[in-house]
This record gives C-alpha cells, sequence and structure tokens, in this order.
C-alpha cells in the first residue's frame, strides 16, 4: 500500500500549527544563538544523573504496570462477568484523577499517622509507622502503576479481546502446556498491543511531573521536573531548552526505535467477534483467578479513590451543600456544575478533535511506508514534550489564540491524539487484506468495504481512544494551568483552586469536587462504551 | 483509495461540527467568556465599554460587588487572566513583552522584584495616593510597580500537639534545630515555592549570607521535611490540615490560622494552630501592581492601579486573598483578629534579593537537599 498523503494533511497542520512552531519559538528564544545552555548541561554531572534516574525510574514503573496489568488484560479480554464495563470504567479513575489529591489521599493511608500505618501499629504493637514510602522511589513506582495501569488494560485488552482463541486451542492440542502455549502463540500475537501500550506508560512515566515532584519529594528530579524549576523558578530558559531538547531527542529515538519494532511484529491476524471469544469462568481454579484478581485489582486501584470520597462525606453532605455558596461573593466562586459543564465541554472538543486527526494519521501509518516510518514518531512526540516548554511556546507563537479558551481543547487534543493513534493501529494493520480484496471482487463498492470490514473493527479501537481523549481532557491540569486563560474553568483547576486555601472546608470541597469528578467521568466512560457500531460486537 | 478521502471528508466535517459549536452553541459561561459577539444594528449613545484585562497568578480574587463597581466608574469590562503561580504568571508576561497578552499585571513580589523590572515590562505610573503609602512597602522608586497588599510568611504549629506533648511551641527559628523539636518540621522547597523562598530568605535575615546555611545544615541535620509545594506540606504533611500527616510545624503564612477559623464552616471558634512569631522568624511578602507596556488600554490600566488602592479594594483584600492592605488605616474583617503579625520580620533588602535571589537557592538545594 501506498502512503496516503491526502488524510496526513490535517493532522500534520495540526501539528505544525500547535506544536512544532511553538515549540520552535520557544527554543529560538531561549538558545537566542548562544549554545550556553548546551555546554552547562554537560559540563555539570547533576544533569546526567537527572537523566539516568528519569530512565530508570521509567523503566522500572513500566515494568512493574505491565506485570500488574497484563493478567488483568487477559480477564478482560477472556472472561465474560458481570461488571465488567463497570469495573473496566473504575481503573480509567486513577488516570484522572488530579496528583496533589493522590498525594492527600496516599498521605492519608501510608502517611506516618495514615489509616493503614495507625492500624499496623495498632495490630503489630509498634511504636514507629511500618510503611514509610512516602518521598521514595517506592511511591513513584506506585503511583506510576496505580495511574497508568488502564493505558495498559485498555489498549491490551482491546487488542487481546478479539484474538481468535482457536490458535491457542490448536497448540494446547498439539500438546503445548500452558505456559508455552503463552509464550510462542500469545505472546508474540499481542505483541504489537503490548508494546504500544508499554511505550505510552513509559513515555508517561519518563515526563512524569506532578507524580515525582510532589509523592516523590524534592530530592528525586526527572528531566520535566528540572525542566519545571528552570522555567518557572529559575527562568533559566537556556538550561530549560536545553533539557527540553534532550528529552525531545531521548522520545524521538525511542519512538522511532519502537516504530521498526512494531511494523516487525504486526502482521494480519484473525479477528473475533468478542461474543465469541468470551467465556464465562466455569472452573473453580478459573473462578479463583478471575475474582480474586480483580478484587486485588480494585484494591489497589479503589482505596486510594475511596478514601478521598470518604472523606468528602466526613461532614455529612456539608462540604458538597458548601461548594453551592459564593459566601465571600468572589468574582472567582466556580459553581460546580459550571465546572463540570466546562469540563465536558473541552472534552467534548478534545475527542472529536484527536479521534477525527487520530483516525487520519492511523489510517496514513498502516502502509508503514519510509513516510509512516518517519511520521510515526513524529506523531507521538507531543507526548514526550515538556508542558511547560510548549506552554511558554503557546505566549509566544499564538497571536490573539493565546488567550483564547480554545488553547484548552487544542492543548488537550495534543496530549490525546497520541493515544487515539496507538489505540488505532494495532488494530489497523491486523486486518487482513484478503477481506477486502474479496469484498471488492464480490462487487463492494470502497465505502461499502470500509463500512463492513474496516468499520466494526475501527470502531470499537475509536471506542477506545475516545475514551483516553475524554479521561486526558477531563483529568488534565498541566496544560490547563499553564495556558493563560480566562475563567472557565475546569473540574481540576476548581479542585487545585479550593486546595490553595487553608481550612478544613476548603479541603472537604477539594475532595468533593474530586469524588464529582469520579462519578460523572465514570458514568461518561459507561455511557460511551456502550456505543455500538456495526452489527457484530467487536 | 478512495477510503481514504471518505475519512478526509468526516474528519472535516468533525472539525467544522466543533466549528459551528464554537460559533452556535451558548459557550458555558456566558458571563465569563471572553468571545465578544460583534454586534450589529444601532449604535449606543453612550461608548461602549472598553475591555481591560488584567493578567495575575492562579491566588487573585475579589468581591464581585467591589469589581462591578469598579467596571461601572472606569467604563470597562474587566478580563482576568490567570496564568499559573505568582513566578510562571511573570514568566509568561516577560515572554509576552514584544506583544502583551494584558494591560496590567497584579502579583509581582518582593521576591521577584528585580526580574519584573530588569525585563523592563512595565510603565511608569503613579497614582495620586501613592503619597499615603508607607515607606517600607515602596519598593519601586519609579513606581513601575505599586505595592498593593503584603502578608508574612511564618511557621504554623498545631496547637493541640504541643499541648498534649506538654512541649512548649518554638518561639524562634533557633528553637527548630533543638532536640525537642527533631522530625517536627515541614518546609517548602524555595526553588519551586513562593512561601519556601520567602522563609529561605528569612533565614538569611536572621542569620546573614554567611550563617544561614549553617543553619539549614543543623534542621536538616534535626530532620527537616522538604516539599515541593504548600498545598503538600499543609495538606498532606501537616499533623492539623489534611490526613495520615504527623508533623506540627509547617510554613504556612501569619493568616492561615485566621483561615482555618474562617474556613471552618462556623466549628471553630480559636484556630487549631498558632504562628511562630519570635524576632526575624517570618518573612515579610509584598504584592505589586503594574501597567504594562504596549497596552491595549493604559488609560484603564492605570485606573485599575488607582482602584486598587482604592478603600474600596484594600478593604476587600484581607478576606478574599488572606492578606494585608498596605494603605494605612484600612478597615480589617472581624476574622481577622486571629491572624497575627510579627513585630519583627527578617528584613533582607531588596537589592540583596535581586543580587543573590538564584544563588541562595542554588546553595540552599546542595545543603538540603543533595
Amino acid at each position: 500500500m501506498k502512503t496516503h498523503r491526502p488524510a496526513l494533511l490535517l493532522p500534520l497542520a495540526f501539528l505544525a500549527a500547535f506544536y512544532v512552531y511553538p515549540l520552535a519559538a520557544i527554543l529560538q528564544t531561549s538558545f537566542s544563538g548562544d549554545t550556553r545552555g548546551l555546554a552547562e548541561l554537560c559540563a555539570d554531572a547533576y544533569y546526567a544523573r537527572v537523566l539516568a534516574f528519569t530512565v530508570f525510574q521509567a523503566a522500572l514503573s513500566t515494568l512493574l504496570t505491565l506485570v500488574v496489568a497484563l493478567p488483568a488484560a487477559y480477564i478482560f479480554a477472556r472472561y465474560d462477568f458481570r461488571g465488567a464495563r463497570v469495573l473496566r470504567a473504575l481503573t480509567t479513575l486513577p488516570f484522572l484523577m488530579p496528583t496533589i489529591v493522590v498525594a492527600t489521599a496516599f498521605s492519608a493511608l501510608f502517611g506516618p499517622r495514615g489509616s493503614v500505618n495507625l492500624a499496623l501499629m495498632q495490630f503489630l504493637q509498634l511504636d514507629q509507622p511500618p510503611i514509610q514510602i512516602l518521598n521514595t522511589l517506592w511511591v513513584i513506582l506506585l503511583a506510576h502503576t496505580f495511574y497508568n495501569f488502564t493505558i495498559v488494560l485498555r489498549i491490551v485488552g482491546g487488542f487481546w479481546a478479539n484474538l481468535d482463541p482457536q490458535v491457542e486451542n490448536a497448540a494446547r492440542v498439539l500438546g503445548a502446556n500452558r505456559a508455552r502455549t503463552f509464550l510462542h502463540v500469545t505472546l508474540p500475537l499481542i505483541a504489537p498491543a503490548i508494546v504500544a501500550a508499554a511505550l505510552l506508560v513509559f513515555i508517561f512515566d519518563f515526563t512524569s511531573f506532578g507524580v515525582v515532584l510532589i509523592l516523590g519529594g524534592p530530592r528525586l528530579a526527572t528531566l520535566e521536573v528540572e525542566i519545571y524549576r528552570q522555567t518557572v523558578n529559575l527562568f533559566n530558559l537556556p538550561i530549560a531548552a536545553a533539557l527540553s531538547l534532550a528529552q525531545l531527542v531521548c522520545t524521538f529515538a525511542l519512538m522511532y526505535v519502537y516504530t521498526r519494532l512494531q511494523a516487525r511484529l504486526a502482521q494480519p491476524l484473525r479477528l473475533r467477534p468478542q461474543a465469541i471469544v468470551k467465556r464465562k469462568p466455569q472452573r473453580a481454579r478459573e473462578k479463583i483467578f478471575v475474582w480474586g484478581y480483580l478484587t486485588a485489582m480494585l484494591v489497589f486501584l479503589m482505596t486510594p479513590l475511596v478514601s478521598v470520597i470518604a472523606a468528602s462525606f466526613e461532614d455529612g453532605s456539608g462540604y458538597y451543600a458548601e461548594l453551592f455558596i459564593n459566601r465571600r461573593g468572589s468574582i472567582m466562586f466556580v459553581p460546580p456544575m459550571e465546572a463540570v459543564r466546562n469540563s465536558l465541554f473541552f472534552a467534548a472538543i478534545t475527542i472529536v478533535l484527536a479521534v477525527g486527526l487520530g483516525l487520519l494519521a492511523a489510517y496514513a501509518l498502516v502502509s508503514q511506508s519510509r513516510a509512516a516510518r518517519i511520521l510515526d514518531p513524529v506523531f507521538m512526540l507531543p507526548l514526550g514534550t515538556s508542558a511547560v516548554t510548549l506552554g511558554f511556546g503557546f505566549i509566544l507563537a499564538l497571536g490573539n489564540l493565546r488567550a483564547s479558551i480554545w488553547l484548552v481543547p487544542i492543548a488537550h487534543a495534543l496530549i490525546a491524539f497520541p493515544f487515539v493513534v496507538r489505540s488505532l493501529l494495532p488494530m489497523l494493520r491486523s486486518i487482513q487484506p484478503q477481506l477486502r480484496q474479496a469484498a471488492q471482487i464480490l462487487g463492494a463498492s470502497p465505502a461499502r468495504v470500509w463500512r463492513e470490514i474496516d468499520l466494526p473493527i475501527v470502531a470499537r479501537a475509536v471506542i477506545v481512544g475516545a475514551v483516553f481523549a475524554f479521561t486526558v481532557s477531563m483529568g488534565e491540569f498541566g496544560a490547563t494551568a499553564l495556558v493563560a486563560r480566562p475563567e472557565l474553568p475546569t473540574i481540576p483547576l476548581a479542585i487545585y483552586r479550593f486546595l490553595g486555601q487553608p481550612g478544613l472546608v476548603n479541603f472537604g470541597q477539594a475532595l468533593a469536587l474530586s469524588t464529582i469528578l469520579m462519578v460523572v467521568s465514570a458514568a461518561a466512560i459507561v455511557a460511551m462504551e456502550r456505543l455500538r457500531v456495526g452489527e457484530s460486537e467487536f | 483509495m478512495n477510503k481514504f478521502y471518505i475519512v478526509s471528508a468526516l474528519a472535516l466535517i468533525a472539525l467544522a461540527l466543533i466549528g459551528c459549536a464554537a460559533a452556535g452553541t451558548p459557550t458555558p459561561a456566558p458571563t465569563a467568556t471572553p468571545i465578544t459577539m460583534p454586534t450589529a444594528g444601532p449604535k449606543p449613545t453612550i461608548p461602549p465599554p472598553g475591555e481591560l484585562v488584567v493578567m495575575t497568578h492562579d491566588s487573585f480574587a475579589a468581591s464581585e460587588g467591589v469589581i462591578k463597581a469598579f467596571e461601572t466608574t472606569a467604563n470597562v469590562k474587566l478580563k482576568i487572566l490567570k496564568s499559573g503561580d505568582a513566578g510562571a504568571a511573570l514568566n509568561k508576561a516577560i515572554l509576552a513583552k514584544s506583544n502583551p497578552l494584558a494591560d496590567a499585571f497584579f502579583g509581582v513580589d518582593n521576591t521577584f522584584l528585580s526580574r519584573a523590572l530588569n525585563a523592563d515590562i512595565f510603565e511608569a505610573y503613579k497614582p495620586a495616593s501613592a503619597s499615603n503609602l508607607p515607606a517600607a512597602f515602596a519598593l519601586d522608586p519609579d513606581f513601575k510597580l505599586t505595592p498593593t497588599d503584603y502578608g508574612d510568611v511564618c511557621l504554623n504549629y498545631d496547637r493541640a500537639y504541643f499541648q498534649k506533648k506538654t512541649l512548649a511551641p518554638p518561639q524562634t527559628l533557633d528553637d527548630l534545630t533543638k532536640p525537642q523539636y527533631k522530625s517536627l518540621t515541614v518546609v517548602e522547597n524555595p526553588a519551586t515555592s513562593s512561601p519556601g523562598l520567602a522563609f529561605l530568605l528569612a533565614t538569611v535575615g536572621q542569620f546573614g549570607k554567611d550563617k544561614y546555611l549553617d543553619f539549614w545544615k543543623a534542621l536538616r541535620a534535626n530532620d527537616v521535611l522538604v516539599t515541593e509545594g504548600w498545598e503538600d506540606a499543609y495538606y498532606a504533611k501537616s499533623s492539623w490540615g489534611g490526613k495520615g500527616g504527623d508533623r506540627p510545624i509547617v510554613v504556612s503564612y501569619a493568616t492561615s490560622p485566621a483561615a482555618e477559623v474562617f474556613f471552618s464552616d462556623g466549628k471553630l471558634k480559636e484556630p487549631p494552630t498558632g504562628n511562630v512569631l519570635g524576632d526575624g522568624a517570618c518573612f515579610r511578602q509584598v504584592e505589586f501592581v503594574g501597567v504594562l507596556k504596549g497596552a491595549k488600554n493604559p488609560d484603564a490600566a492605570r485606573k485599575f492601579v488607582d482602584f486598587m488602592l482604592s478603600a474600596k479594594f484594600q478593604e476587600d483584600v484581607p478576606a478574599q486573598m488572606f492578606v494585608y492592605p498596605v494603605m494605612p488605616g484600612t478597615k480589617l474583617p472581624a476574622f481577622f483578629k486571629f491572624a497575627e503579625s510579627p513585630k519583627k520580620p527578617a528584613v533582607v533588602s531588596t537589592a540583596d534579593i535581586n543580587a543573590n535571589r538564584d544563588a541562595w537557592i542554588k546553595a540552599w538545594t546542595d545543603a538540603v537537599l543533595r
């Protein structure tokens, strides 16, 4: 297949206008002809250590996330059980929680006087809190796994769910044991999805900001954290730009390797509707595995969230009632429903933008031509770019659009777009060309071929992508805060506003709004996943 | 291949739909929407209000009534551009110098005064009432920046904790390094936090440029906990703010105890916390407003500076932003009786801060974090 250039034009134009141009502007201003920043960077061993730590923690976090989330992906892909949809929506919730809220929740659980530590101290008769993970590498790993679990579950699970189990069954019949079948049959087949998910998770961990900054504490720094410090606090733009560039080069190199790898891994597959693939857990061992793992997963992902919800009701419904009262007559007061509406509004635009552009890009990239090999990593770059650098680039480059509310969904779409591409590509590449050819030979018009062959498969991936776009937009704080914006506050912004002032009622209201964020998002995600396109349930 | 055109067309339609949504749907907050619809029809007899854009940090707040009154008198529509924390907002204003985002900027404080003045983004404007300002606040003699409010960064302590332990709360900075206060203190990183920087400056003022690092080394030896920002220190690490934290001494603001009472829904009659008010234990932050060079509406921007010094706005400041008005004799709200004021905050001259801020932060980072 040749590269489909027309389809590429829109995503490329979007990236050029809202990514390349602002980034070039800030880098140019930062360096402004001198390379002191780069020289300083190379001279100070500190930055090499920061880079090493950034890679180390990201690799470890990604590995841990994969190990923990892959069994869950398998369960969701292969078993039919009650409440699967709601459970999967719940796994998304950590992804959209503001870091500072998660930090207070972790503190409430694992802090020196957190409930887990107090219970253990009482139970084991200790006088020191046994769990001391805050401000260590452990809490970073834990938090990254907590946040990114859903990426692996959705991307791998979504792919796995349509894989024909006959192939595995054949291997078993031919005498391969369970482990051998997995290693030699299943794993190679789902590898494209695993690699895609791992890449996304790695990039998220690699550019991690809030988790490292707040939970990791000031002794641990990633490149992104260092860029933020240099940009915002020291206003040392040459160094910040040099670091951003280093981060970008690493990301690009990683993506390039990945793209080559994925091109080798991808193969047309016989995809099957999920209804045929899935079955109920029957034997006792299966039931124990399925329900045991799901319970463990829920405990891991939900405990911090439940502690937020519980604390939000500590005053009965008092904190919720307080949300609706503008006690000080402030112009900065945000009625909660307005924040919800703003968030949903931005999320809807983000979905349309990211899915529209993502579909075009994914179709153009399916071909794996030379152009696609370069463009694929390019499309991923926004995810690996420092938000603060890009935000400052917007200020320089975007003229009157700088103070526009449209910049918010545009910034969100930049982050969501790579997710959509990654969700779509493994699915698109797995469509057997013979199917399309057969349909054509049988007289189907190109539109009909697309509707009958591509759409049912694509639709599922689109929903996965749309859910990601929604989640990114609902939970995004960094870019929203970095854009100089008029008053159209989203839920996360309103949460941060409450947490910016002392007092129990502020804390309570922040948690109440966090709870509202979870409920609204979970409902929206369940609703989105109910959408079905085409006849068969892919 | 046709399907790609189909997909392209679909995407174009989708994009067009967004465009329609942008033009047609009522955007979520009509009162706050910056998009001004072109008004057709007969021209109004009074001149249409101009637009005044004020760029500021995330903590800015004011009463609706006070802002409305200003909008009416000055015949402008005020648009507030919140642009991140104090440091981020100022840096954005500096980056946008050649094509400013706003007419006025509020929220430069005395720790970043030099950065703002050196970048030369403000136009000199001395409001008529500036002659009433106490000399201590008028830190810019050229009045490119006009002081509007001030607040003290102090250590808060948990009253209940010290009562229960029958331990006297610390009085001075030196106390923090004593064994009885080991593992009790939380400070914010001065490289990332505005109160953190203010507290670092307090130690410089109290111990001097040569000795302040000795204090920090002793504090480190006494197991001080450093957080990146105020939110984490106050809500995740303190023994009173959120849950799970166990540290009873936290760098915060002198007004925080009063805010605790104010934001307790009437449950607290007394603040749960107190301030460490010994000589030189606190640092006074002064905030400034200025007219941006290249402002589209400089007249209105100057009126805004006047307005911020007017009694109406000055009286509004305490309950909205938990800081003190700069104008002497301004009436304070009742709950501010819980807000204590240090008699002798630490003093570091603006010139000194200008010259050494980044070096002090770097030295601090090396001494405390690495």
